[in-house]
């Protein structure tokens, strides 16, 4: 009821936030924001925020999940009781279904690229928490992890970006904010940008087939695209971190 | 948007459209406070939520200006607002002339003046207009759309929140209060025209002014302060210069002069509407209740509104209970205590003569309430009589407490002459008329033109603007005129205005998507790759032919039948097809879609499609090759279906017969060829499946199908009416249409359970036949069953005078309109009990069969294409809430096209009628005719005349008879002093004749009685000395 009147597309081809349909919200990666966690991130697309802590490899806290050939990896996924804005009127706390279904998501989706055989008996727990939330939560949550194992330094295949597709009539939408996503048939991809492969695509909503494989194209471009954007940070946070190393090492030549 | 990063260009597969570069929208520091926009929602439920919505402003929003330097690049950009602006103004027609920039209020109250602004007057249209008018009138936003598509105008719509410097955040003022909502737009709107000059600046040192046309006069003195030009539409239409200024000037709604005259008068005829809130609140308390507005248009002072939740309608009396509804009007209605429940009145009430004494300029006139007192006292003894007679006739009353929605739109009206002066007829100066709308059920509309003299023999068209508590009429404004009273052009427009149909011509962009052969598309040669052939059959040397009325241009349907050789029957029927030409989301799809029928008026059509496609490449004519859709069936001899197919054909009609051709061919024994034997083979199959439809329980119902006769095809003097007349071969096509149909609609249903398009005819409510049953129970000891179809079908069979054979006609006409009307519904939205067709005792039905000139055809195609794996099924057909909202427009569209042929009919019969006066030398015209009585009032008979189909009233003076409404019979004197009972069925002989009222110019069918007695001494009405 409270989209009835909005208008997703206008006749100006900007939709409600003023973006054009190949735009992407504004972005901001942030890498080790949490001091006592092995890595973190806070990543933002919009006005999702999310921030992950990422343990470990460790010891596995409990003997029956361990396995003796490769690392567990485990996933909790948390919201702040503020995290409500664009109205979602979203109320979830631990344990709710909805939550599970989205931790399981994340750890299907970085299973096959987390190398768990460089860490076999351990265990790798990433804690997910929505500190605010505006649509695409779980496409966010999976760049923010990408960011965080990164920043722990857990070794990974390549990086994993992931996008949400929206389809108005015939024209599909990138990046869906709340109330389109409450709006649309969605789509959320995660893919391994250098290969094109993909890891995760999630369908909540009916979609036309032959709208598919065109959304699925585009989710995997959009991909690329965020990548970009994730290791240019990636490489400005090594870089400062390597001339801080540096630093020391010039003022030695000096002396 | 301070850096952008930008994808590697597209991955070379070919599999992806191109599309612009996929980019990360950034936003800079300094956006930051314009990036969130946060308001409070309150819910349905009343729960308050706070709710935060990102937005980007943007630095590529085009312009619009033909010469900018800065915009041209930019994604959308079209050079559409000229260097030299308007200069047809005096004020600001100087230099390089102007720009107008609009106000959300102009769009809401001058819509009209909107519309008929010059083509070359440049135009700027905000985005918070835009906005603004969508959140407070959808009608609105729809003409808005539709002016801003209109290519042929300048006009540019300018996304002011969007762009960066046009971009506004409500702000607090120095004390702390929040800007109100209405003052933030329109500062936004303000800013546009700061924003304008300065950007042209930079691309041409000339510019032309820009002017904001607004009604808000505290808008206007800001924008003065402001040192911005602002002006009211009053003003501007009044200062423009040429024949412009005398065109527009009756258009400016309201205007300051008369808000004032309204405030002056202080009585109060009216009660306000309830707040909003208290209205839902009430409603959903279930104390008040809400529906459609339905005036009597037999009686100006009541009507009726349909609620759900009772079974009976709210009656409405008196002026303060209808509280300003207009019919049509969604409306509120508060029920009275069961005290002052009331049967309707039994009277007939015309507006025009009782109120034709009412001065347009003042509302108090006192002769006129004493009249309508007076009358009411009468009026309310009658219903009282008749409450206490008949306590089943008793409605629930009520007052209209509130009004939803208002469903005003362009009304066709007269001027009536009564309401100027002598000194009026010649004079120039403004002033205030009535305006007689067309339809009786509506109020008659105050005016206020210059041009009244002119307008006096003109059909208009007239809007209605407002409607205030302390006037008895609604205030409107003029549109346009359409002509001369009485020239065919006027009353044809009329019409199609009058019954909303979509008349203009199609626009380029729909012609745009028929075949680039135009009119020498053929069906390609045969061959695998072609894909016009691909899943086609070809059936191109079957023995197919077209039956159809005479002069029939676009024939959707042929038919073939033949013997096979296990002696069975195949039988097929062939249907254009269509949905190869009209592919879904195309604009001459929604084009079909909104227009949702062809409608056929007595000398003209109105199409669906484009004439390329109805008349020549869709319509299968006879020896050229078309493309089909066919149903092919096996029968057995006795016309059972034993198996049935569909599939997308090619095939060449041998023949086009009409109606007579076919039968004259069957009938003519000494015919032997193969054609001549199909057509006797379906006609033998057609009677049998007509037998076991009727064992099934159809009914056959009757209205009244006149045929005109008209002069020739250029002058259309229409010469002489007569019935249709009905053949077999009428009857051979339409079973196999019934057949085809039925067969279709199982199918799109088993394939497409949730979104299936079908076709429904409730059964009615028996009490809709209660009165009827009354009547022929009382008058002729008949009973009427009606507890199945076919209960009532063989009933029908039974009522039969065997001294008037047009009796059991007359009899299945009242019938039909007991009955509900046949819908188009979507399968999913109702319960499968619920869909069958009553009139057809089919179990399921749907339109398949004439996709040129019904959209829920063309739907029915696409479906069943997709059913036989022939195409993949359109997105749009899949979703329930599509097809419940297409097919919702299509029903529409079809109930006022079956309105308007009829009402076309009745104006050729009333020139027919005139045409034969004229020959038989009677002056005004008139023709003696018999005629029925259907119904009896208290003043008067309703009659119908079967030979034209034509009703009438004749109304009695009321002392001179007495009315006996429990027998349904009227009392009238003869000249000799005794009484004649008049009763409901009985045969009388009318004078038909055309008459003028003198008042609206209204051509007007007079009836009146020749015998038994001559009701010309009887009239209600008599001359006043």
């Amino acid at each position: 009821m409270s989209s009835s009147r909005l208008e997703i597309l206008n006749d100006g081809g900007l939709r409600h936030d003023a973006r054009r349909p190949y735009e992407l919200r504004s972005t901001s990666f942030a890498l080790s924001t949490q001091s006592n966690a092995e890595g973190s991130s806070t990543v933002t697309q919009g006005l999702t925020t999310i921030a992950v802590s990422v343990y470990g490899p460790r010891e596995p806290r409990s003997r029956a999940n361990a396995s003796h050939d490769r690392a567990v990896i485990s996933v909790e996924v948390g919201v702040v009781p503020w995290a409500q804005g664009g109205g979602g009127g979203m109320k979830r706390t631990r344990g709710d279904k909805r939550l599970q279904e989205i931790g399981a998501a994340i750890r299907q989706t970085f299973e096959p690229v987390i190398m768990t055989h460089l860490y076999p008996r351990s265990e790798i727990a990433i804690h997910v928490q929505v500190l605010s939330a505006d649509g695409g939560i779980l496409p966010t949550s999976i760049n923010a992890t990408t960011l965080a194992l990164i920043s722990a330094g857990i070794s990974l295949t390549d990086y994993v970006t992931s996008i949400s597709i929206g389809l108005h009539l015939t024209q599909p939408l990138l990046d869906l904010s709340q109330p389109e996503e409450s709006d649309l048939p969605s789509l959320v991809v995660a893919s391994l940008p250098s290969s094109g492969k993909i890891t995760l695509a999630q369908m909540e909503t009916r979609l036309h087939v032959d709208r598919f494989q065109e959304m699925m194209d585009l989710g995997v471009e959009a991909c690329k695209v965020l990548k970009d954007e994730m290791e240019g940070v990636v490489k400005e946070k090594t870089r400062k971190i390597v001339e801080r190393m540096d630093v020391r090492g010039v003022a030695v030549e000096e002396q | 948007m301070a850096a952008v990063a930008t994808s590697t260009a597209p991955s070379g597969s070919s599999t992806t459209k191109p599309h612009p570069p996929i980019t990360i929208l950034k936003r800079s520091r300094a956006d930051i406070p314009v990036s969130q926009n946060k308001f409070l929602k309150k819910t349905a439920r009343g729960k308050v939520l706070n709710i935060l919505r990102e937005r980007y402003v943007r630095d590529d929003i085009p312009c619009g200006f033909e010469g900018c330097t800065l915009c041209n690049e930019f994604p959308g950009f079209r050079s559409v607002l000229p260097a030299q602006g308007y200069s047809q103004q005096k004020k600001y027609g100087g230099g390089e002339g102007h720009w107008l920039v609009i106000d959300t209020n102009i769009v809401l109250h001058q819509m009209d003046l909107l519309t008929a602004l010059p083509i070359s007057l440049p135009l700027i249209i905000p985005s918070t207009t835009i906005r603004e008018t969508r959140h407070r009138s959808l009608p609105l936003y729809n003409r808005l759309q539709q002016l801003i598509q209109d290519e042929e105008r300048c006009i540019w719509v300018w996304w002011n929140e969007e762009r960066r410097e046009t971009a506004t955040l409500p702000k607090e003022s120095e004390d702390g209060a929040k800007e109100g909502i209405n003052d933030k737009n329109d500062r936004a709107i303000r800013q546009t025209l700061h924003f304008y000059p300065e950007h042209l600046a930079a691309s041409t040192s000339k510019a032309p002014k820009l002017v904001l046309l607004t009604d808000d006069r505290r808008n206007r003195e800001v924008a003065d302060a402001e040192g911005l030009a602002a002006v009211s539409a009053r003003e501007y239409v009044d200062g423009m210069i040429g024949e412009d200024r005398e065109r527009l000037v009756d258009l400016v709604v309201g205007g300051v002069d008369e808000v004032s005259t309204a405030e002056k008068k202080g009585k109060r005829i009216y009660q306000d509407y309830l707040p909003q809130d208290t209205l839902t609140a009430g409603v959903k308390t279930g104390r008040f209740h809400q529906g459609h507005f339905n005036a009597n248009q037999y009686n100006y002072l009541e009507g009726t509104v349909n609620v759900p939740g009772l079974n009976k309608p709210v009656l409405l009396v008196g002026r303060e209970a209808m509280n300003r509804s207009v019919n049509g009007d969604v409306v509120i209605v508060e029920i009275l205590p069961e005290s002052q429940w009331k049967a309707p009145g039994s009277e007939v009430v015309d507006q025009d003569l009782a109120l034709r004494d009412d001065d347009a300029d003042d509302d108090e006139s006192p002769g006129l309430a004493e009249k309508e007192k007076q009358k009411a006292k009468e009026e309310k003894m009658d219903v009282d009589q008749a409450t206490k007679r008949k306590p089943q006739a008793v409605l629930p009353t009520g007052r209209v407490v509130g009004v939803v929605k208002r469903n005003w739109r362009a009304y066709v009206c007269h001027i009536d002459r009564s309401s100027l002066s002598d000194a009026a007829l010649t004079s120039l100066s403004q002033q205030t008329v009535f305006a007689t709308p067309l339809s009786t059920s509506l109020p008659r509309i105050r005016l206020r033109t210059r041009q009244a003299p002119q307008l006096l023999d003109q059909k208009i068209l007239v809007t209605i603007d407002s409607w205030s508590i302390n006037s008895r009429y609604p205030d409107g404004h003029f549109v346009r005129a359409l002509g001369k009273v009485e020239s065919k052009e006027a009353e044809q427009e009329s019409l199609l205005l009058e019954y909303e149909v979509p008349y203009r011509p199609f626009g380029r962009a729909i012609l745009g998507c028929l075949p680039v052969e135009g009119d020498k598309w053929v069906v390609p040669p045969k061959s695998a790759e072609n894909l016009a052939w691909r899943d086609r059959e070809d059936l191109r040397d079957l023995l197919i032919c077209s039956i159809d009325p005479p002069g029939c241009q676009d024939i959707d349907d042929a038919l073939h039948a033949r013997k096979l050789p296990n002696g069975n029957i195949e039988a097929g029927v062939h249907i254009a097809d269509v949905s190869h030409f009209v592919h879904p989301d195309n604009p001459m799809d929604s084009e079909a879609a909104s227009r949702g029928t062809t409608v056929y008026l007595v000398d003209k059509r109105i199409d669906m499609l484009p004439a390329l496609l109805g008349t020549n490449l869709c319509s299968l004519r006879p020896f050229v090759e078309r493309l089909a859709f066919s149903v092919i069936w096996e029968l057995d001899q006795d016309a059972n279906i034993v198996k049935v197919r569909f599939v997308k054909s090619v095939i060449a009609s041998k023949e086009a017969f009409t109606y007579e051709a076919a039968q004259v061919r069957k009938d003519n024994k000494s015919l032997k060829d193969p054609l001549t034997d199909s057509i006797r083979l379906l006609n033998h199959l057609a009677i049998k499946l007509k037998a076991a439809r009727m064992r099934a329980g159809a009914l056959s119902l009757s209205s009244p199908e006149l045929k005109i006769h008209l002069n020739s095809s250029e002058s259309a003097e229409p010469i002489d009416v007569e019935q249709k007349e009905q053949r077999e071969t009428n009857s051979l096509v339409e079973e196999f249409m019934l057949l085809a149909n039925i067969s279709v609609a199982a199918k799109i249903q088993e394939t497409f359970p949730a979104t299936a398009v079908l076709r429904r005819h409730c059964p009615p409510p028996k009490t809709n036949f209660e009165a009827l049953q009354d009547i022929l129970q009382k008058r002729k000891n008949m009973t009427l069953d009606v507890s199945s179809s076919g209960a009532l079908a063989a009933s029908l069979d039974a009522c039969v005078d065997p001294k008037e054979p047009e009796f059991n006609t007359l009899v299945r006409i009242m019938a039909t309109r007991c009955m509900l009307s046949a819908e188009y519904f979507c399968s999913g939205s109702v319960s499968k009990e619920t869909y069958g067709h009553y009139g057809l005792a089919s179990p399921i039905y749907t339109h398949f069969t004439s996709p040129i000139r019904r959209y829920a055809d063309v739907l029915a195609h696409r479906q069943l294409a997709a059913a036989i794996n022939y195409t993949p099924l359109h997105p749009s057909l899949q979703s329930k809430s599509h097809v419940e909202k297409t097919l919702n427009v299509v029903n529409k569209r079809h109930r006022l096209a079956q309105m308007a042929g009829r009402a076309s009919v009745e104006f050729y019969v009333g020139l027919a009628l005139k045409a034969r006066g004229a020959k038989t030398g009677q002056g005004d015209g008139g023709s003696r005719e018999e005629a029925f009585v259907i119904r009896t009032f208290k003043n008067g008979l309703a009659v119908f005349v079967s030979k034209l189909g034509l009703e009438g009233l004749i109304t009695f003076a009321k002392d001179t008879h007495d009315f006996d409404a429990e027998n349904y019979t009227i009392n009238v004197p003869t000249a000799n002093g005794d009484k004649v009972g008049i009763s409901v069925f009985d045969k009388i002989t009318v004078d038909i004749s055309i008459e003028k009222d003198v008042n609206t110019q209204r051509g007007k069918v007079k009836m009146v009685m020749v015998s038994p007695v001559n009701s010309e001494l009887l009239q209600t009405h008599k001359p006043v000395p």
